[in-house]
């Protein structure tokens, strides 16, 4: 019973940066209707750049916002110089173009900072709550107060509803003076920041390397797949419960060295039996 | 009258078909014109063409300014509310959202908030369903919504494609009444596509016919509507 509540628990922190790096995923997708397959190396790269921060004496927290806000405009910029040419080109080319993002961004990191591990620092107490460690419980909350403050901004701000819209209709968004392309910037720039504070937090966890992110990526697209691609809320509820499938499954039946497989057998599962996931919406649309 | 929207030779296509053709009409300030025309004349694209949504040649002004070459958001930010064809819901937002969309541009919050009501005045059902999901609503209340929507940009000009398409003739009506409403209590000037010819007539001051992308007749309504001739060989009533 220990075990099982030390790895539930647990699932649920590593499932909250799961849900983090899903949510990306997600606004991307339901901007552009395509995954980014760069999202985690986008990531990687964010928290490499913290990682530089707090080696040349930064302090945790100072790095930490420097990153999110570097990680925000990164994003941005990378939709206008690499994104937006290809805005219209068919799906195999976008794919390519995020393909060629990911190797370029894991390249770059492992020629700046060699492939060798790095231990990354966590801002949270040593010691353990319960079944938690300090940095368990430490991610859990920092991964709600994001996941919270990206809900509040879609839900309650003109600017979020307007990302919504153009997100969902960029023809009738022009219609009301929404700036889609700017919102789709946006878009770009949020999920980057999200997935760098997903970076910072699962660092500590498994260690920093250039190819960090390729595991939690799987992770990711597993838990946006199981909650619905096309459903944020579904995708952060998704990694959590991804998170602790993980953890269980590794706990009780394939062992530590095939998790990674569950969640290749999620992914194919959610796409054979319930392709629009757990919380895909039913849209009931009348013409 | 000074004309608040007027196109001069207008040219549109998509691709490398050609769908108008040196086509010119303008709107009076304050006036109501119609465009009329059979299916695939080219009145949907005549709207789009002035919204900035195809590649057009040829001269759109809007308040005295040239806007052919201007993108669509900055055309409707001058005023111009587009109640686009198939209504163009934001499906899957509530009807409230889609509204407070509609005022995306506008920082006068107070107006802002009166224009609601207004909104709720002229179409009191939108009210009931304000956070009801808008693509679960019934297309009448869709077409309410859509103009809604335009009318809380605070337009100068509304351009209207195709209200009554779909809709029961009750609705129909009164949704010509709520444009003639607005036309003569808040001076907004429109431009309406319609295939309805006779309400679309009986509503406008001025009307063109559109046929395979060229205007062939273009006058007063009332002359157009007394027209036997033109009425047979175009407007089918």
């Amino acid at each position: 019973m220990e075990t099982f509540l030390h790895q539930v628990l647990s699932g649920l922190a590593t499932g909250g940066i799961y849900a983090s790096l899903a949510l990306a995923l997600v606004m991307i997708h339901q901007a552009t209707h395509h995954i980014n397959f760069a999202q985690g190396e986008m990531a990687m790269f964010s928290t490499y750049l913290a990682w530089s921060m707090m080696n040349a004496g930064m302090p945790y927290w100072a790095a930490f916002f420097a990153t999110v806000v570097i990680s925000f405009i990164g994003g941005v910029a990378i939709e206008r110089v690499i994104i937006r040419p290809v805005e219209k080109a068919p799906v195999l080319t976008v794919i390519i173009v995020f393909i060629g993002l990911l190797l370029i961004l894991n390249g770059l990191a492992g020629w700046i900072y060699t492939y060798t591990n790095k231990p990354f620092p966590s801002p949270f107490p040593e010691r353990s709550f319960g079944y938690l460690s300090g940095h368990e419980l430490g991610a859990i909350i920092v991964t709600i107060i994001v996941l919270m403050a990206v809900y509040l901004f879609f839900r309650f701000t003109p600017l979020g509803l307007a990302m919504r819209a153009a997100a969902q209709n960029p023809v009738s968004s022009r219609l009301v003076g929404i700036r889609v392309g700017r919102m789709l910037a946006l878009g770009w720039g949020l999920a980057a920041a999200i997935g760098a504070v997903a970076g910072m937090m699962i660092a500590h966890i498994i260690f920093l390397d250039p190819n960090i992110m390729s595991g939690v990526l799987l992770y990711a697209f597993a838990a946006a797949l199981l909650g619905g691609i096309d459903n944020p809320w579904g995708a952060m509820a998704g990694g959590f419960i991804v998170g602790v499938i993980e953890n269980l499954a590794g706990q009780y039946v394939v062992g530590t060295e095939l998790k990674l497989t569950v969640a290749l057998v999620l992914i194919i599962g959610v796409l054979l039996f319930k392709p629009s996931g757990l919380f895909g919406k039913v849209l009931v649309t009348r013409v | 009258m000074a004309s608040i929207l007027s196109a001069d030779i207008l040219n549109a296509s998509y691709g490398p078909t050609q769908v108008l053709f040196g086509v010119s009409f303008a709107v009076e300030e304050h006036g109501i014109t119609t465009i009329l025309g059979a299916n695939g004349a080219g009145k949907t694209t005549l709207l789009r063409a002035i919204c900035g949504m195809v590649p057009t040649e040829g001269q759109i002004s809007f308040l005295g300014e040239r806007i052919e070459a201007k993108a669509t958001e900055d055309i409707v930010r001058m005023g111009i509310g587009h109640v686009p064809d198939g209504r163009g819901t934001f499906v899957n937002l509530s009807v409230e959202e889609n509204l407070r969309l509609g005022a995306y541009t506008r920082r006068d919050k107070a107006a802002t908030e009166q224009d609601f009501q207004r909104i709720y005045h002229y179409f009191p059902r939108l009210k009931e369903r304000l956070s009801q999901q808008a693509g679960t609503l019934s297309g009448g209340e869709q077409q309410m919504l859509a103009i809604g929507r335009a009318l809380m940009l605070k337009p100068k000009l509304l351009v209207l494609d195709e209200p009554s398409f779909g809709l029961a003739p009750v609705i129909v009506q009164e949704i010509f009444r709520i444009m003639a409403a607005i036309n003569q209590q808040e001076g907004v000037s429109i431009l309406l596509v319609e295939q309805n010819a006779s309400l679309a007539l009986n509503l406008a001051d001025h009307a063109c016919l559109l046929e395979t992308g060229r205007v062939v007749i273009s006058g007063a309504a009332k002359e157009i509507a007394g027209d036997e001739a033109i009425r047979k060989a175009y407007l089918g009533y």
